[in-house]
């Protein structure tokens, strides 16, 4: 009988940029059981919002994640604004979405880039994040920083936006489509890629709903599930969407659904910069929110964020509490990793699009087998599955960038 | 004392390609990402001959961002004691430079600094890329002054200076708008197509 290998990575680990532990057991080169262990990110953001005021929680809560940090103060703003009854201006709320999307298109290129960098295509890397510049511009543009805008405020937005900033947005939105339209045609034609990608990470149609998986992960297997769609809120009452879904139910799937996913974006963006209506963007919320509770669902660039807020009727909420995307997206991540090979996880798991600092928010202890271990880290893994692919034909390496990308 | 050649050797490979280890000891992501976009190819850090290393034992220089958790305080420390000496710290973003926003939380034990030694703080929520490049090359300034034995500038207290860049990026937009609409202009820029190497 083959001997269990235990190997935990992390927590320290240079392709994720953050913290977090996989421990993995293997039988040969399979992975028979994953823990994942998160937690190192876990700052008390809930509890320092109780003793702030609504306003001064905008601030904090738009530091939950700094890659979809727009969402999740969307998310706040709106369950705040349920409870005092206040509805924002039609304007505002077409603010609330551009931002939306534009902050998708720079969290789907940034996934691209990722992505491209575990599979040892770090050409795709430096394209996508250079296309991504441009739109960080814009959003820069618009709120005044690269990464956390601090657009939103209770009531509306703080900054509108002026004729001359929709032209600009409409040229990068231009480049961005174009640029994209290759990134379609890589993941979909591109063999090498769909050799590498296809096939593992499983999660079918019915485990997705299991698991409570979301966003992408779930659309890539069949689960037409789009917050934007079944329960629109901002301006997508109106703005047309289409929820991305896909068959393949595995990495290659949530991949084509990201890339059609930016393409969407593009079409939702130029729509709301031909139908902005005119108007105030914010309207006077009471500094004293009456008491209640909230609970307010939103579509993140990684899936699903859900918000509620708990008032007493103070100007301090009473309780509050996010559940991110990607916290959801764990539940499922053992199945996916079982019955893959060990080259396959740092995919698997950069797949989920994963975000550390939304998900730890509750501290889960783990136990640790205290048999014999073996220590490997994120990069030497990353290396390892490089290497076991290219012994088997499949170098993403390799693979051509067409001539005409090669304009900047 | 003069130093010998093999001293000035060393000299030399540490001011010239300072090796990085990037560790988020509890930040949002934000820093975290700009960090990773120094390396791509709109700023290119890596042109002052940085490299990012996967492990702390080959590493020169600490990144740290974000307040330090408690979860990660420990294992902070034993990062930055694997590192060879001479070791420096880059604290990237106000959480990392103060704790930031989550100084104060039950389970954050303040900023870089109360944990570790730091060279340079980098403020900013995110710090910007050209900050954080602004940081590298002030202390590998401080790093050949050092060397030379001339007093060191005080590298602590740097305030990167992030103004004027607008109007360049402006300019980087509209180029590549202009090369995106014609479509037989030649590919200027072959550079962004060799970065692809090790991270």
């Amino acid at each position: 009988m083959a001997k269990n290998v235990v190997i935990p990575i992390g927590p320290q680990h240079p392709s994720l940029k953050e913290p977090a532990c996989f421990t993995i057991t293997l039988e040969g080169e399979k992975v028979v059981n994953a823990v994942v262990g998160t937690g190192y990110n876990h700052r008390g953001l809930e509890k320092a919002c109780e003793a702030r005021s609504y306003l001064q929680d905008i601030y904090i809560i738009e530091r939950v994640c700094g890659i979809c940090s727009h969402i999740h103060s969307t998310t706040f703003c709106q369950s705040v604004e349920e409870l005092a009854g206040v509805e924002i201006p039609r304007r505002a709320a077409y603010i609330r979405t551009l931002m939306a999307e534009l902050e998708r298109l720079h969290s789907h290129l940034l996934w691209l880039g990722i992505a491209g960098h575990e599979v040892g295509f770090d050409t795709l890397l430096m394209y996508s994040w250079r296309d991504r510049e441009l739109v960080l511009d814009i959003l820069a543009m618009l709120g005044g920083n690269r990464v956390n805008y601090g657009i939103n405020t209770l009531g509306g937005v703080r900054r509108d936006v002026t004729p001359e900033q929709i032209e600009k947005i409409r040229k990068v939105v231009d480049i961005v489509e174009e640029r994209n339209k290759y990134y379609v045609q890589l993941a979909l034609s591109e063999t090498t890629l769909a050799a590498r990608l296809g096939g593992i990470g499983k999660l079918s149609h019915d485990d997705a709903i299991k698991f409570g998986a979301v966003g992408p992960v779930s659309r890539a297997a069949e689960v037409a599930d789009d917050i934007r769609v079944t329960d629109p809120y901002s301006a997508y009452d109106e703005v047309p969407v289409t929820a991305i879904t896909d068959n393949h139910a595995d990495v290659f799937g949530r991949t084509v659904v990201r890339v059609l996913e930016i393409m969407e974006s593009v079409k939702m963006i130029r729509f709301c910069l031909d139908n902005l209506p005119d108007g105030d963007i914010a309207v006077k919320v009471p500094r004293k929110i009456p008491e209640g509770e909230a609970f307010v669902r939103t579509e993140a660039p990684r899936g699903e964020d859900a918000h509620y807020v708990r008032s007493n009727g103070t100007d301090k909420p009473d309780r509050v509490r996010v559940r991110a995307a990607s916290e959801a997206n764990w539940h499922g991540m053992k199945h996916m990793l079982e019955g893959d090979y060990l080259a396959d996880v740092p995919i698997i798991i950069a797949a989920i699009d994963p975000c550390y600092s939304c998900t730890d928010r509750a501290i889960v202890l783990d136990n640790h087998d205290t048999g014999k271990q073996s220590v490997i880290d994120w990069r030497t893994l990353r290396e390892y599955s490089i290497n076991w692919y290219k012994a088997r034909g499949i170098d993403t390496g390799k693979i051509k960038i067409a001539d005409s990308h090669l304009i900047f | 004392m003069a130093k010998s050649l093999f001293e000035k050797a060393i000299d030399w490979g540490r001011r010239k390609s300072p090796w990085i280890i990037h560790f988020n000891a509890g930040a949002c992501n934000g820093c975290d990402i700009e960090v990773v976009d120094a390396i791509t190819p709109r700023f290119d850090v890596e042109r002052f001959g940085l490299m990012l290393k996967g492990t702390p034992r080959h590493a020169d220089v600490l990144v740290c961002t974000g307040a330090v958790t408690l979860q990660t305080r420990d294992r902070l420390k034993r990062i930055y004691e694997q590192m060879p000496d001479p070791k420096f710290v880059i604290a990237v973003g106000t959480c990392a430079c103060s704790g930031g926003i989550f100084d104060g939380c039950y389970c954050v034990a303040g900023g870089i600094d109360a944990v570790i030694p730091v060279n340079v703080y980098v403020p900013g929520c995110a710090a910007r890329p050209e900050a954080i490049i602004d940081a590298v090359v002030k202390l590998l300034t401080a790093l050949e002054n050092m060397q030379k034995g001339t007093p060191a500038a005080p590298v602590d207290d740097n305030v990167a200076d992030v103004s004027a860049l607008e109007e360049i990026e402006n300019a980087v937009t509209e180029a590549s708008a202009a090369a995106v609409h014609s479509d037989n202009q030649p590919a200027d820029s072959a550079t962004t197509g060799s970065q692809g190497g090790e991270e």
